[in-house]
């Protein structure tokens, strides 16, 4: 008997991540976008335009596909998360719009830029709150939300939302140093070994503070012998970071963004670690929360056809596009 | 600030504002991508460079209709959850896999191809280039059906059982996606962006036509627009018409809403023309009524039943003022598109010329928003006259919605309100100013700049000896 529910949150789970890799670089594109100048934000820009609405689709494919397989959690968690969510959104909207908006003015571009720079850091900002009130719990009675408007609201996700940030800054500018070269790619570099000391403190403080949440966590990192497995992360993580270091010190142009993706990869596993197999922590399982499996069986059932092939076409996209930008692609 | 107001109300309120503003981008890219892919695919058989001037044209706009879709759909996306999530707990079993072949089958299509199609030329080459454009035009009809198919279900639900939390079950998905009024609505909804297109594409070659620029290239947009119409017009009201008997069937509550008639006629209603529903006084007032038409398009017999709606309960009408005249409005585009369309084949065929004709200039100029009025009166109605439930006869609206406070919804709908109409108010404003310029001018200095719509080095290359070859 296979269990759906279970494959479908590793793909639920699956679409979150490749969204908050790929739309995190795109982000952290915005996040950076005040330290460059005239042709340098072109640069920066054009190095993402291709593939950006591509990217954000994850997070579609991770908001609607939760209401097809778990609609409960879909129904409570986005309402428990109103205002962040609603800011979030809106915040996407400005950056959206300005991939193609400020090559349309002159005298606008500057009001632009400045909503495609606001516009990233609020949605990262927002996405990281919403994970850190996620993690703190949310209140869940007879099928809906009950707690309070500003429940989201606490130190801990304010922390959440700037690691988040600071992530997808780490993200943006490895991305940079991959695609860009010269004065550009200077900065970039600059950047990148600044948010990775930032984000493996701030990964460290949020590792640190989570146990204390929730006595599930408590048990799941420090008890022996999950500890065993659970304490590896945390080791891979120094590891990770090391190879960060020592490739942008090399000069490297593509180590330092594998090496990111490793930090978020780990730090997705680590959530995982807590979360299991509640998918609302303490207030709902995975298999609680699942959809009739006549409506699991028959999406997954495209799924599994379909996902590979949008994974080849995009990358395909990708290869497209490969390479180093040139500055002069784009100028007429 | 928003103490006084009911949370519903404005839950519905919202909904009712970003979704119009959706609609207004996805019903002009559904059409504007099929007319870049003809336009491309001429170009590569006909190798004319006047149609790749044609569709760098149009790719501009095309552009920022598309972000301006994709950002207001991704709204949609995550409101059913935030405002509606009663109604995404229990009908999300059934649309919620609907929505996620969506984005499966259309939404990735679209977003992987749109790069290659609006930067890729040069390097992928030209057969390569027209499948990307071909696979978005093929992605926004994707994206209509699926969508077409949840809301079809949620007016005229079948193929489900309803579980002891109330959630509805999927039963039959086939019955499910091709519930009874899918059909009509996905071919109604497909003619309405192609006419919306047509109609705007019409206008900006008769704009260039009357200021005596743009060429070549206003002729031909012009002409192929028209041709649209005239073709396209019948067929959009013989559908509409089959639209309406399958309401008639299934919604008869909607359909005395959007007739005006408040009592039941069993040998035979009038078609009431104009009038002023009155659903407190349950009349409609001065009436202009033609006697038995009504039931003659309704049951084809001159004294077939018609259901008013003091035949419904009081709780289950639909409100008639609205329905009553956003229908009208549709309708009365419709065949000021049919005249359009007839005026046009009578200047080919007939006495004059289509190139000269001012006055046919003038109208088709005029006539340039019609189909977004129709496509919002359309909605409108369909929305409005399905009220008050949201799955027809079996969940209402106000059992829908989430359970969050006026203040909070309220806040929302003020700052989406501000924000949609700031942002996509200058989107409207860059599309009408790139529209302004004629098709084949030299790319002013505002142009000049480096942009993701204009491609790359060499396909400007490719671009630059289309418009020479067209100025030649
Ligand atoms: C997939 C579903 C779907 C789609 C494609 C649309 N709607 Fe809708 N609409 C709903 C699903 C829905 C809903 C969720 O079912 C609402 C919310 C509350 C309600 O009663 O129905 C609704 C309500 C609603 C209302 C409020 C009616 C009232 O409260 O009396 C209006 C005016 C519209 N819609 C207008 C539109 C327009 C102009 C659309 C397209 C352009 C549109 N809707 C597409
Ligand atoms: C409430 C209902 C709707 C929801 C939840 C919704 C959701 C969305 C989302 C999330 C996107 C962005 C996809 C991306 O990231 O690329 C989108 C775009 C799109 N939607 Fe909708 N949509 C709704 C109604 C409609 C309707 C009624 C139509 C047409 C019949 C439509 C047609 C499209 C098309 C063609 C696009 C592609 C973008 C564009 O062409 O502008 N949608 N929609
Ligand atoms: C005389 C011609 C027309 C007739 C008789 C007609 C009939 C109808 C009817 C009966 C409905 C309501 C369906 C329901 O009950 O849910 C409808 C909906 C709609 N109409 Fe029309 N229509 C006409 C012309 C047009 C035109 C010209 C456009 C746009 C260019 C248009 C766009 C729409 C849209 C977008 C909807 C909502 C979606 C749907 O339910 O299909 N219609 N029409």
């Amino acid at each position: 008997m296979v269990d759906l529910a279970l494959i479908w949150a590793g793909l639920i789970a699956f679409s979150v991540f490749a969204y908050v890799v790929l739309d995190g670089f795109d982000l952290g594109i915005g996040i950076l976008f005040p330290l460059f100048k005239g042709r340098d934000r072109d640069v920066a820009m054009n190095s993402i335009a291709p593939v950006w609405d591509g990217n954000e689709t994850w997070l579609v494919l991770g908001g609607g596909g939760l209401m097809a397989v778990f609609p409960v959690v879909y129904a409570t968690v986005l309402p428990a998360l109103y205002a962040p969510l609603i800011a979030m959104l809106l915040a996407l909207i400005f950056r959206g719009v300005a991939f193609e908006f400020r090559w349309r003015t002159k005298r606008g571009r500057s009001w632009w830029d400045a909503g495609f720079f606001g516009g990233s850091l609020i949605a990262s900002f927002m996405q990281g709150i919403a994970l850190g009130a996620l993690v703190q719990g949310i209140v869940i009675e007879d099928r809906a939300y009950a707690g309070g408007w500003w429940d989201w609201l606490t130190p801990f996700s304010l922390l959440t939302g700037v690691a988040l940030a600071t992530g997808y800054a780490l993200l943006g500018s490895t991305w940079l140093v991959m695609k860009t070269t010269g004065n550009l790619r200077d900065i970039a570099q600059k950047v990148a070994r600044l948010s990775a000391l930032g984000m493996l403190t701030l990964i460290g403080a949020v590792s640190l503070w989570t146990p204390f949440l929730n006595p599930i966590y408590l048990e799941r990192w420090f008890k022996w012998p999950t500890m065993l497995f659970s304490g590896i992360v945390p080791v891979l993580v120094l590891a990770c970071f090391w190879w960060l270091w020592r490739s942008l010190s090399a000069q490297r142009d593509t180590a330092p963004f594998l090496a990111a993706l490793g930090l978020f990869a780990l730090s997705f596993t680590g959530l995982g670690i807590s979360f299991f197999p509640y998918i609302v922590p303490g207030a709902l399982t995975i298999q609680e929360a699942a959809a009739p499996p006549e409506s699991l069986g028959f999406l997954l059932a495209g799924a599994v056809v379909l996902v590979p092939i949008i994974l080849i076409y995009t990358a395909y996209a990708y290869w497209v596009f490969r390479g180093k930008v040139d500055p002069e692609e784009g100028y007429h | 600030m928003f103490e006084g107001f009911d949370a519903l109300m404005l839950a519905r309120a919202q909904f009712a504002f970003t979704v119009s503003f959706h609609i207004i981008f996805p019903a002009f890219s559904i059409g504007l991508a099929s007319y870049l892919a003809v336009l491309e695919g001429l170009w590569l058989i006909r190798r004319d460079p006047v149609y790749m001037a044609i569709f760098d044209y149009w790719k501009k706009v095309f552009a920022l209709s598309f972000g301006m879709g994709v950002v207001s759909g991704i709204v949609m996306s995550y409101q059913f959850g935030t405002n509606w999530a009663e109604f995404s707990d229990k009908a999300g079993p059934v649309i919620g896999p609907l929505m996620g072949y969506e984005v499966l089958t259309a939404f990735f299509l679209e977003a992987g191809f749109l790069g290659v199609m609006l930067f890729g030329l040069n390097r992928v080459g030209p057969k390569l280039h027209f499948t990307a454009t071909v696979m978005v035009a093929v992605g926004t009809l994707i994206s209509a059906t699926w969508i077409l198919a949840v809301n079809s279900w949620m007016q005229t639900p079948q193929g489900h059982v309803i579980n002891e939390v109330g959630q509805f079950i999927p039963q039959d998905w086939w019955a499910i996606i091709f519930s009874p009024s899918f059909p009509y609505r996905l071919v109604h909804m497909v003619l309405a962006a192609y006419l919306t297109t047509a109609f705007v594409v019409g206008a900006v070659g008769a704009f260039h036509l009357l200021r005596k620029r743009g060429g070549r290239p206003a002729r031909i947009m012009f002409s192929m627009a028209m041709w649209m119409a005239a073709i396209v017009a019948p067929i959009q009201i013989f559908a509409g018409d089959l639209h309406g008997l399958n309401t008639f069937e299934h919604q008869p509550a909607k359909v005395a809403a959007m007739e005006g008639h408040y009592e039941t006629h069993e040998d035979g209603a009038p078609l009431i023309l104009f009038g002023l529903p009155d659903d407190e006084a349950e009349e409609t007032r001065f009436a202009l009524e033609i006697p038995k038409l009504g039931s003659l398009i309704l049951t084809h017999h001159l004294d077939g039943e018609v259901k008013g709606l003091k035949a419904f309960p009081k709780e289950d009408r639909p409100p008639a003022e609205i329905v009553f005249w956003s229908f009208r409005i549709m309708v009365g585009l419709g065949f000021l598109m049919l005249f359009i369309g007839a005026w046009s084949l009578f200047r080919r065929f007939g006495p004059g010329d289509l190139y000269s004709d001012k006055w046919l200039h003038r109208a088709a100029v005029l006539m340039g928003p019609s189909g977004f009025i129709a496509v919002l009166a359309g909605w409108v109605t369909t929305e409005v006259g399905r009220q008050p439930f949201t799955v027809y006869g079996l969940m209402r609206t106000a059992e829908s919605a989430s359970p969050i406070e006026a203040p909070a919804v309220g806040a929302s709908l003020l700052a989406f309100v501000i924000v949609y109409f700031l942002v996509f108010g200058a989107g409207v404003f860059y599309m009408l100013r790139l529209m302004r310029k004629p098709p084949d001018t030299p790319d002013t200095e505002e142009d000049k700049v480096p942009t993701r719509a204009a491609g790359l080095t060499p396909a400007q290359a490719v671009e630059a000896t289309s418009a020479g070859g067209n100025h030649g």
